[in-house]
Parts: structure tokens; sequence; C-alpha cells
């Protein structure tokens, strides 16, 4: 035999080798629901981080102890029952019964506690209620309470707070991780099981039934109710091109995108066999940033200036273009929510050209050039910046736009530096409506110098409202506050609320039971056939 | 020869040594701070720099090096900063997708691109000639992303004969590794078969004008035994050339190919290191990269001593 032939029959052999030993298939026909998120999951720590992809990987593997229904409100979800003391300073919760963290040992009083500590040490409103909170004991296996200082509305609602950072119940070893540094055991006790074997950052996280979750009773309605499970696996597959996800999509290799761009929807809907469906009722609101450190947006007037010069069509038809998917809203608080509120903002967002030129004249506006930081790699991102600065520029402002992706706007905006000397003065973003329900939650009202996001605002006044909101129990006064704190807005912007739209997730006809819900969650899905 | 091949690999290290220093400033002068992306969009700036802490990049940039630096002369590449495993572990799963779709687009495009650039050579000046010449132009012209959606378009979408994306592993069968490599191979491998063919004609018709050529045909052999034996053997120097250049550039297609194909391989990996600002994958992936170019370069010059034995090193 030719040493040609030689290497042919050995590949051969080597070949049907690989064949004979590739895993045969299941004899129980396993239904597996594949789906094309929003993005990559390269992080699984959902405290550590707060980005969203991370966040939906946490509502697949652990549980909450209480849950925002599809009417806002909040729900138990891990607690049975829980009693207020009759001054208010006494939370008692009872867990309920079955519950298990997936290595079958069963989930603690003492796991919660230690969970919530780590939860309150990194996010915001989770610090805001850990600031009430003078102890927080374990009764018993199954009870625990949290001793307030001082009353609070904030307990329920922190704890059942549908978005970043999410209050995620971990075992107490897992939980007693420094916060800042990521997990690396990924035992949870909600209705998936993540399969860390199988992985892959770049390719597919796996996540399976787990078969001991005991739902709730109740049925599914929005982040709360049972979760039931009805597919045995689900695999997030990491497509990050949009034409080759709607592609596999198309071609039934996929059954679900999270996020298919605006303008592929028509390709989408000639499809028979895809359909679109709108699962987050509230949306996402837009927003433009101020930097109150450095001029001009030092000056409330001039930010005041911004107010007026903007409207909100404009941005909208730019970016979504199709009316069917965004609305206007005049309201710091995202439409259709509980303290949504037009109080203040008469005359704004109107695009009046002449009172914004009136007030860059009151303030002094000296020409000052403002850099506007333009991120060009995200869609729905991606139009915003020259809109604005369009509108600013009929207004009189001198506007020096620097286009940049996103993740080095994101890097560039945490600097405090001079704008020219590598910092900013403005940018536009995107809020999920569950992130900004409430003055407390919205982290760019947060107005406490040093201590807030980005932009550093300013203002005794904002917070002492928003302290106000914290302290208070009662919905209707909070409702009062929440308009308060707006009217405040309209004087001393921290930052501008640009409308709201909404985007679809495209599914496969014959995957079904998809929940409306501020977050992608995968209980209550049923795959049928191909 | 072995002298040299031991030289030429302890040339090697000083390149690397380059590379390093290169890729490592080159990555702490670009915008992006990779602990703002770690904490996300809802971070406070205590957020951010508590993870930067985590991470040492609050350290000097020469103290970082010098860590980092160590670390690889010890073989330790370290730990992603997002994902949480080894760079090692990574490159790992990312080597077999990358290394199959590489050595499935050379040899299409060496089995293509040699018969193709011999036979317009063979039959210079005629249609087939210029229609080879012509397909040539067209493959250097068109990106590589634009065949590739073509290709997906025509053979996954309205003929449903092959799979939109993704990658199947070997071990997992035959059938599916091969089905879901032949588009993006063939994708890939058009601009190589452009390439290869112009050079093996220019190459193949420089021979065949050579003295030693016509007296072959001289002595009565046949035009087939004078292609095979005389003419490509010695046109065989420039077209390895290009076949090396090619599997180098190859490196740069691959990033494309596999994104466009959502296959889970080093390009694809590259890709998300340098969007994520992820500092040690990017690192160890260039470095990665660059020896492998080097050893290509090398391989090229000791094949040349196999075709051309008047070349001695």
């Amino acid at each position: 035999m030719s040493p040609v032939r030689r290497l042919a029959t050995a590949l051969a052999l080597v070949s049907a080798l690989w064949v004979v030993a590739a895993p045969a298939p299941s004899a129980l026909a396993e239904t597996t629901l594949k789906v094309v998120m929003h993005s990559d999951l390269k992080i699984v720590d959902p405290i550590w981080t707060t980005a969203y992809i991370v966040r939906n990987h946490g509502y697949m593997v652990y549980d909450t102890l209480f849950a925002m229904d599809a009417k806002g409100e909040i729900k138990p979800q891990m607690v049975d029952r829980y009693e207020v003391s009759a001054d208010k300073l006494t939370y008692t919760m009872t867990l309920r019964d079955g519950l298990l963290w997936h290595d079958g040992t069963p989930v603690t009083a003492e796991d919660c506690v230690a969970s919530i500590k780590r939860w309150g040490a990194k996010d915001s409103m989770g610090q805001k209620m850990m600031a009430f909170v003078k102890e927080l004991q374990v009764v018993n296996p199954k009870t625990f309470r949290i001793v307030l200082k001082a009353p609070t509305g904030l307990v329920l609602g922190a704890l059942g707070k549908p978005s970043s950072n999410v209050p995620f119940m971990m075992p107490k070893r897992v939980a007693e991780t420094d916060p800042n540094k990521q997990i690396s055991d990924f035992i949870g006790s909600g209705p998936f099981v993540f399969k860390k074997e199988e992985w892959k950052p770049g390719d597919k996280a796996v996540y399976v039934k787990f078969d001991r979750y005991k739902p709730r009773p109740e049925p599914a309605s929005g982040l709360a109710g049972g979760k039931v499970v009805k597919v045995d696996r689900v695999e997030w597959k990491a497509i990050p091109d949009h034409q080759t996800a709607i592609n596999a999509l198309l071609a039934g290799e996929v059954d679900y995108l999270e996020s298919p761009p605006h303008d592929l929807y028509p390709v989408l809907k000639q499809d028979a066999n895809v359909r679109l469906v709108t699962l987050n009722p509230l949306g996402n609101q837009y927003t433009f940033r101020f930097n109150t450190l450095y001029k001009p947006f030092d000056n409330a007037k001039v930010r005041q200036a911004v107010f007026y010069a903007f409207n909100q069509e404009d941005f909208l038809k730019a970016v979504i273009g199709d009316p069917a998917y965004y609305k206007t809203c005049k309201s710091f608080f995202p439409c259709g929510s509980p303290l949504a509120t037009t109080k203040g903002m008469d005359g704004l967002l109107e695009s009046n050209v002449e009172k914004a030129r009136g007030l860059l004249k009151e303030a002094g506006y000296d020409g000052t050039p403002v850099i506007l930081m333009h991120s060009t790699d995200l869609a729905v991102l991606a139009n915003l910046a020259p809109v604005a600065k369009a509108l600013m520029e009929r207004a009189g402002f001198k506007v020096d736009m620097h286009s940049m992706d996103w993740q080095t706007l994101v890097s560039r905006r945490s600097k405090k530096d001079p704008p020219d000397k590598g910092g900013w003065n403005a940018f536009l973003t995107s809020w999920v409506a569950g992130d900004i329900l409430n003055p407390v939650m919205m982290g760019f009202m947060n107005a406490s110098c040093d201590k807030a996001m980005f932009g550093w605002p300013c203002d005794k006044e904002i917070e002492s409202l928003r302290d106000q909101f914290a302290r208070e129990t009662d919905p209707a006064k909070q409702k009062a506050i929440a308009e308060a704190v707006q009217v405040r807005e309209t004087h001393y912007p921290t930052h501008l609320p640009l409308g709201q739209w909404y985007g679809a997730v495209a599914a496969r006809k014959n995957v079904t039971g998809m929940i409306e819900a501020p977050v992608t969650v995968f209980w209550n899905v049923e795959k049928k056939g191909r | 020869m072995f002298g040299y091949i031991a030289r030429r690999l302890l040339a090697t290290i000083p390149v690397m040594a380059v590379v390093a220093v290169l890729v490592f400033m080159l990555l702490r002068f670009t915008a992006g701070d990779p602990a703002a992306i770690i904490a996300g969009d809802n971070a406070t700036s205590q957020d951010v720099a508590a993870i930067r802490e985590k991470l040492g990049l609050d350290r000097p940039i020469v103290q970082q090096f010098a860590i980092w630096f160590g670390s690889i002369l010890r073989g330790d590449f370290g730990e992603s900063f997002f994902f949480k495993k080894t760079i090692a572990e990574l490159i790992v799963e990312r080597v077999e997708p990358t290394l199959a779709l590489a050595v499935c687009t050379v040899l299409l495009a060496v089995s293509t691109a040699v018969p193709l650039g011999v036979l317009a050579a063979w039959k210079r000046g005629t249609w087939i000639d210029r229609s080879v010449m012509g397909l040539s132009v067209f493959g250097f012209s068109v990106p590589v992303f634009v065949i590739g959606y073509a290709l997906i378009y025509l053979f996954a979408i309205e003929l449903a004969w092959l799979p939109v994306q993704g990658y199947q592993r070997l071990r997992e069968g035959l059938g599916g590794f091969l089905a879901r490599l032949i588009l993006p191979s063939v994708a890939l491998a058009v601009i190589y078969v452009a390439l290869i063919a112009r050079i093996t004609r220019a190459s193949v018709l420089e021979v065949m004008n050579a003295e030693y050529v016509r007296t072959a045909r001289a002595k009565g052999l046949g035009e087939l035994p004078v292609l095979l034996r005389h003419v490509l053997r010695n046109a065989a120097v420039p077209i390895v050339t290009v076949i090396g250049l090619g599997v180098a550039l190859l490196i740069g297609g691959v990033v494309v190919t596999e994104s466009v194909f959502s296959i889970p391989g080093l390009g694809r990996l590259t890709v998300d290191a340098v969007l994520a600002r992820d500092y040690p994958t990017v690192q160890a992936v260039v470095l990665l990269f660059s020896a492998v170019y080097v050893l290509i370069n090398l391989l090229v010059d000791v094949i040349y001593t196999f075709l051309d034995p008047r070349i001695r090193y």
C-alpha cells in the first residue's frame, strides 16, 4: 500500500471511530428550546454585575423572596407568608415548604439572610433599604426577621424589584462571597439548573428543568406566580450577528429571538412560521443624561433649555420608526406604571426653540461646545445622538459629537475629567422601565453629588424627596412625593425622558406560553413539534 | 538544516516578546475600561472602582505588565476578566472550530485554485483563461461577509440543504461536522482561490516558456507529463509561498467568517474579547496568532528545500 493510500485509510478509520463514538440520541424525546438572547452570557453572577443578560440568567437559576406580578404589585414568591409589626419596624418572613437548592439541600433562612446582605451591599436600592435595617435575624430554619431602625416603604419593593440587581437567593456559602468578586458556585433554587460543564461562552449556555422545583400554586403573572417549566432544556445560543440569528429562526434552527432589531421586523412578519410578540408591556425609556460637573451643564438653566429644545417624537421616529413600537410619554416614570405623572411637564419637550434660546441667553451661555457622546454600534441607540445634536443646535447650542462604540462610551462616562481632557458633557441611553419605577430605584435621579451615578448631579431637594419617598409607607403619599420629585426635576434636570419604546420577541409559531414581564423568562413556555 | 530550524525557532522568542509588549501597550491605550463593562449599565462609579481594584487595573501600567509578563513566562496566561475560566481553557475550547475551518478552507482553496490556475495558463488567451481570471477578480473584490450571506440565503434558506450557522464537533458526528463547515469554508475560500489561481497561472506561464520545458517537449514527452513533471514542480515555489501567506492571512478571515456563521472559534473569541476589553484574553490570543504566523513562515521556508534542491540554509 502506498503512503498516500495508507494515510487515506487511517483518516477514514479515525473518522469512522469518531462517528461511532458520537453519543447516541436519547431514547426519550427531549424538548429543547433554542433561544438567541440579546447578548452572550459571559458573566454568571447577577449581583457582581448589573448587565441585563446576567439578570436574565439569574431568573433561570435563582428564585426571589418576592416578585412583581403583571399588575406591578409585589407578591410573595419563595416567601409563604409575612407579617409586618404594628410599628412597621419588623418584617417576619416564613419560607414556603419544599424549597430546595439544586444539590437537594433545603433552602434556609440563613441562606436568605446572607443573600440579602450581599445584594444589599451592591445594589443601589438594596443599599437604600439596608440603611433602614437595624438587624437581620434568623428565627428558625424557615423564618427570618428584618428589623428596621425606622419605618420604610422600601422593603417589599426592594426585595421584589424586577431588574438589576435583583435580590436573588443563593446558598449561604455562595452568598458570603465578596460582592465585588464573581461567584464560582452556580447552585440556585430556581426552576432551571445551570449546566456549568456545558456552558461555552461565545457558543451556548445550557439550562435544564429542575425536577424538584416546587412552583407556587397560583398561575404565572409577570415575574410572580407559579414558575411551571414545560420544556426539558433551554439553550441560549450566542449568535451575535442579527441577520444570521434571523436566518437561523427562519430555517427553524432556533426557536426564539429575544431582541431582533426593529428594521428587520418586516422580514420576520413575512414568514408564516414566525410571529412577533411584545412581552414587556412597560417597554423602555430613552434618556438624555447631563454631566453636571462642567460647563455648560453645571448651570440648571442651560439644562432646562435642552428640556425645551427637545421633543420626543423626533427621537422615537429616528430610532424605532414604526409608531406601533413607541409612544411619547412626558413623565420621568414609565407611562403605564403606578407613579407615571405629567405634573410639571407642561410646555416641556415640545421643541420650543424660542424659549430654549431665551433660557440660554438668561443663563449667559457663552458657546462652550457640548461634548455629546454618540454610541454607534447598538441599533437602538445609534440614531439618538444625531437627533439631539440637530435639536440642540437649532436652539443655539454648539455641539461636538464624539462617535464611539458603546463599551467605550460606558468607560468614558465614568470619568470625571473635564470634557476637553477625555471627559464628557452628555450622552443618550435607554432604561428598561422596570429599573425606573420610582425615585429611589431610578439611578439617574440620585442627586447625591459624588455618590450619584455618572453625571454626578447634586441637589439637596431631590435627595430629601427621595429620602421621604423611602420612608413613606402609604402608596398615595408616595405618589405625591414622586410628583414633587418630577416637578423638582423640571427645575434641576438630572436627565430628560425621551419617550417609551417597545421591542418584540420573535418566536416560531410552535412556541407558546410566553409570559408578559419586564424580563424575558422561560417558565410556562411550551414547544410543540417543530 | 536542523541548525537552521533551531535558529529560526530561537528567533521567534524576541519576536514574541516584541508582540507581547506591543499588544499590552496598545490595549492599555485603547479607550475602554473592562471594569465599567463588567459592572454593567446601572452600576455606580464606586462599583466600577471596586471592580477595577479587584482586577488589579488600578495598579501602575509597568507593574501590571511585569505581573502579566512574569505569568506568561511561567506558561500561565491567567484568567479571563469576564468568563469564569482560564485563558488556556477558553483557547482549548475554541481551537477545534477554527482549525477545522482553516484546514477545510485551505484544502478547498488549494484543490480548486491550483488546477484552475494551471488550466488558465495551459489555455492561455482562450475563453477558459479569461473566465478564470474574471472569476479571480470577482473573488478578490467581493467581501467575505457578502459571499457568506449570499450562500446562506441560497443554500440554507431557499434550498434548505445546509444549516445556516453553528458548529458541530467532530466527535458528535461527521455528517453534522461537515454540513456546518461547507458554507463557511466556501465563503472564506473564495478570496484564496482567486489569489492562488492568479499566482499559479503566472508562475506556470513563466516556467512553460523555459528552455528545459521546450527540451522535454522536443524529446517527445506528452503535454500532460510535461505539465505535471516539469512545469508544476518548477512553478511550485511561488505557489507554496502564496499558500503560506494565505494560511497566515486566514487568521483575519476567520474573524469575519466565524461571526457571520456563528462559529465559536478563536476569531469570535478575539472579537468578543476586544469588544469587552478583556485584556488577558486578547493578549493571549494575539500572542498565539503571532506564534502561528511565525511558524507557518518557517514551515514554508522548510518546504522550499524539498521543492527546489538548490535552496539551502
